[in-house]
């Protein structure tokens, strides 16, 4: 294959290789297969199986020399691509820190309430924050509230019984142990601004 | 000075040749002055030698979009009076990390050459340059009449940097330093601040997670009286922003810290009535942990906002869908995934007047394809949405993780003027989601149809063709983006040969190989810079077109060992400096 430049040379692509410059020592001979995409190290993904249209992105090791199949889709060649999806360093961390929190299968807490005779299980994840979570308490205990102010309390991962509300809601459900409707004047302690 | 004069040639009965530069120099300084684009003054510069003299004495601000194109030196001949320096460094793919650490763009030897020539400069706005500390302490101290420091994506500096800044910059109006990478040792250089310091009219520390003294912050508020743009960190509770804003009503951007509150669980009336005297605020980002009981009280301040920047806020569609309609006048809007296809439906009904639209995903490197918590981000039903609800439409970022021919076709067909197109479908290779063939059609939509476009960003399982698209109707287009892409070299060459104001050009993972590369060859003294990673692109080609094209530097990054003839990363750029004297063992000029 030639390619014609504008000062009328003819570079004959395919004869640059044999007259190659390396940066390394001479005699290092590798077997070159014309159609690679040698993977300079960089961990890729392989694409989705899509018989029909096969990516070019073959992977090779530079120790064997072989090709995988780029309709590998098992989880393992799902690995992550350096830089992909382009999302910058600084957002990445943000969403580090939201993952953090965000527990898969549910955050089942227990839900006492003074004077009920039973208990309830909430999933902490179902709610986006305090107010939800304030307004189905509510509905979830309304037949037994007699009309007197409650105040919802939660025991933390150190014991200790807190005010629900206090903290940014992220930081509650990840150190919300289980959780006690306490009649307002009991809660009188609790409340920070008393 | 004496003035000049220019014999007029005026051949009468022929065609009439007039001298331009009639007046003294003095006055046409004067008049070049109040041209500001810098696109404009190179034009100007260009007519003559008396226009070129007048242009270098007259111009203020300078802006550089590669550093290594020019040197400083170079720089402080031409022009010997400027104020304000914009400097941009690395490739745009260091965003993604793939430029290695310690490839170079450091300020520092810029710096040394303006404390001489220009002892009077007063901005420095710096992008994708490394800053250490000791070349912010040599800034401080050096320019006494220094006044705005704007650092974006930058690295190289912790927090005593900036406390230099705070310390010695007795005039400075700004201090922005988003989306840098700073080593956070703490909040103290805020205090360093002098109570006799008043002129602050910008400050973002937005991207800082350490706590700064809240006593110093508020007390440096109250005294800025000047005050417009203030973006706090996630440090800053609402009940500290709360008093914030009672100190500073007129402010017109807002980074607000953690938006949820160490109360009991009712919303905050005096918050509602701090975010009630804001009554000039355009711009309102930050909005971290945001709490949906307190959204509400935002709305006050929501009536004039034309940007909002919810970027960081894992709102659900409903949240959104109550909070638009307090936001009229809004022209830009960034939102997270997690609103979903019905978030941009709310969108759609409500932001007539939206003309730029970013959505970033919440979860952008889940394995799985179904984030956690069961939401799917955004589809094409989101985007079609949007598309016919906000007809001005001229700027979109849009991730998602599926995408069809179609729905591009009829975004485009109900907004035609696009000037900014990047869509990222995150699976990598993925096709059409319904009929699987490849994304050819959606990009050959896009460019047929906008024939303003500017800057366009493809994803998706592409063939040449899309490329061939391209070169054949994107003939405004200055900015490409291309990632695991195309079949062969016809697509590149496609795309040199075909778009005329091609400027950046940065490609990923193709397979393009030495033919494309060398198809470019009259080309990229045009261009800004050209980057090539991990495509087919050898060594020997790289040195090929170094020896067609001296004024270009073409330069290979070599990490590893493993095979001498490819050039895994390729970076080619014009330049009057020459090759860079200060690169590191990795970066090899051909």
């Amino acid at each position: 294959m030639e390619v014609r430049t504008r000062y009328g040379d003819d570079i004959d692509i395919d004869n640059l290789k044999a007259t190659e410059l390396r940066l390394g020592p001479p005699g290092t001979g590798e077997e070159v297969i014309p159609t690679q995409v040698v993977s300079r190290g960089n961990k890729r993904a392989l694409p989705e199986d899509s018989t029909e249209y096969e990516c070019e992105y073959k992977r090779s090791s530079s120790e064997t020399a072989s090709v995988e199949s780029c309709l590998d889709t098992s989880p393992a060649a799902k690995a992550q691509v350096v830089g992909w999806p382009p999302i910058r360093s600084y957002r990445k961390k943000s969403f580090e820190a939201i993952k953090e929190v965000d527990q898969k299968g549910g955050l089942y807490v227990k839900v006492s309430m003074d004077g009920a005779p039973y208990l309830r299980k909430i999933d902490l994840n179902v709610y986006q924050g305090y107010e939800e979570l304030r307004l189905a308490l509510e509905d979830m205990f309304k037949c037994f509230s007699i009309g007197e102010l409650y105040a919802i309390a939660y025991e933390d991962k150190d014991g200790d019984l807190m005010l629900v509300g206090d903290v940014p809601w992220r930081m509650f459900i990840s150190s919300c142990k289980r959780m006690r409707i306490m009649k307002g004047c009991e809660a009188r302690g609790l409340s920070s601004n008393s | 000075m004496a003035s000049k004069k220019k014999k007029e040639a005026i051949d009468e009965g022929k065609s009439m040749e007039i001298r331009v530069s009639l007046f003294p120099d003095e006055v046409l300084e004067r008049v070049l002055g109040f041209v500001k684009s810098h696109k404009d003054r190179s034009s100007v510069s260009l007519v003559c030698k008396d226009w070129y003299t007048a242009e270098r004495w007259s111009r203020t601000h300078v802006f550089i979009g590669n550093c290594y194109s020019v040197s400083p030196e170079i720089v402080a001949r031409r022009f010997p009076n400027i104020r304000s320096v914009t400097l941009k460094g690395k490739p745009r793919f260091s965003d993604f990390n793939l430029v290695p650490p310690n490839w170079g763009a450091d300020i520092h030897s810029w710096l040394v050459v303006f404390a001489s020539a220009y002892p009077f400069l007063e901005e420095l706005r710096l992008k994708r340059m490394t800053v250490t500390d000791e070349s912010l302490d040599f800034l401080a101290r050096s320019f006494t009449g220094f006044k705005a420091l704007s650092l974006v994506s930058c690295d190289g500096f912790s927090t005593d940097g900036l406390a230099s800044i705070a310390s010695y910059c007795r005039n400075l109006t700004e201090l922005d330093i988003q989306e840098s990478g700073i080593d956070d040792l703490g909040g103290s250089w805020l205090s360093y601040f002098p109570e006799s310091f008043t002129s602050l009219e910008t400050l973002n520390f937005a991207n800082l997670n350490s706590e700064v003294n809240f006593d110093a912050l508020e007390k440096l508020v109250s005294r800025c009286k000047s005050l417009k743009v203030l973006k706090v960190n996630r440090s800053i509770t609402l009940e500290q922003l709360r008093r914030l804003l009672m100190r500073a009503p007129q402010l017109v951007e807002l980074g607000t810290g953690s938006f949820s509150q160490d109360h009991l669980l009712r919303a905050d009336a005096e918050l509602e009535a701090a975010f009630n005297n804001c009554k000039s605020l355009h711009t309102l980002s930050g909005l971290w942990e945001v709490s949906s009981m307190y959204l509400p009280a935002l709305y006050p301040a929501c009536t004039n906002l034309i940007f909002l920047n919810l970027s960081y806020a894992t709102l659900q569609s409903t949240e959104l869908a109550k909070l638009l309609p307090n936001c009229p006048l809004l022209r830009r809007l960034w939102v997270l995934d997690t609103v979903e296809d019905k978030g941009l439906e709310a969108v759609a009904s409500n932001c007539h007047f939206l003309e730029e639209l970013r959505v970033f995903p919440a979860d952008p490197f889940d394995q799985e394809g179904i984030p956690e918590g069961g939401g799917t981000g955004v589809t094409e039903f989101g985007f079609v949405a949007v598309s016919k609800g906000c007809p001005n439409l001229r700027y979109v970022l849009y991730f998602c993780r599926q995408m069809t021919n179609v729905a591009v076709a009829t975004v485009v067909r109900n907004c035609p003027n696009f000037t900014h197109f990047r869509l990222c479908i995150m699976n990598m290779c993925e096709p059409d989601h319904i009929t699987k063939d490849p994304m050819d059609e959606a990009f050959g939509a896009v460019v047929k149809t906008c024939k303003k476009l500017r800057r366009l960003a493809v994803s998706g399982l592409l063939t040449d063709r899309t490329f061939e698209y391209i070169g054949t109707y994107a003939k405004n287009l200055e900015t490409l983006s291309v990632a695991f892409a195309g079949r062969s070299d016809r697509g590149m060459q496609s795309v040199l040969e075909g778009c005329p104001k091609l400027r950046k050009l940065e490609i990923r993972d193709c397979p393009f190989g030495n033919s494309a590369l060398l198809s470019g060859l009259d080309r990229y003294e045009s261009m800004r810079s050209l980057w090539m990673s991990a495509c087919k692109v050898t060594i020997n080609g790289c040195r090929l077109l170094a020896r067609r094209m001296p004024r270009l530097n073409v330069e290979v990054i070599k990490e590893d060992d493993n095979d001498d003839t490819q050039a895994e990363k390729v970076y080619v750029y014009r330049s009057v400096a020459g090759p860079r004297r200060d690169a590191p063992p990795f970066v090899i000029t051909m």
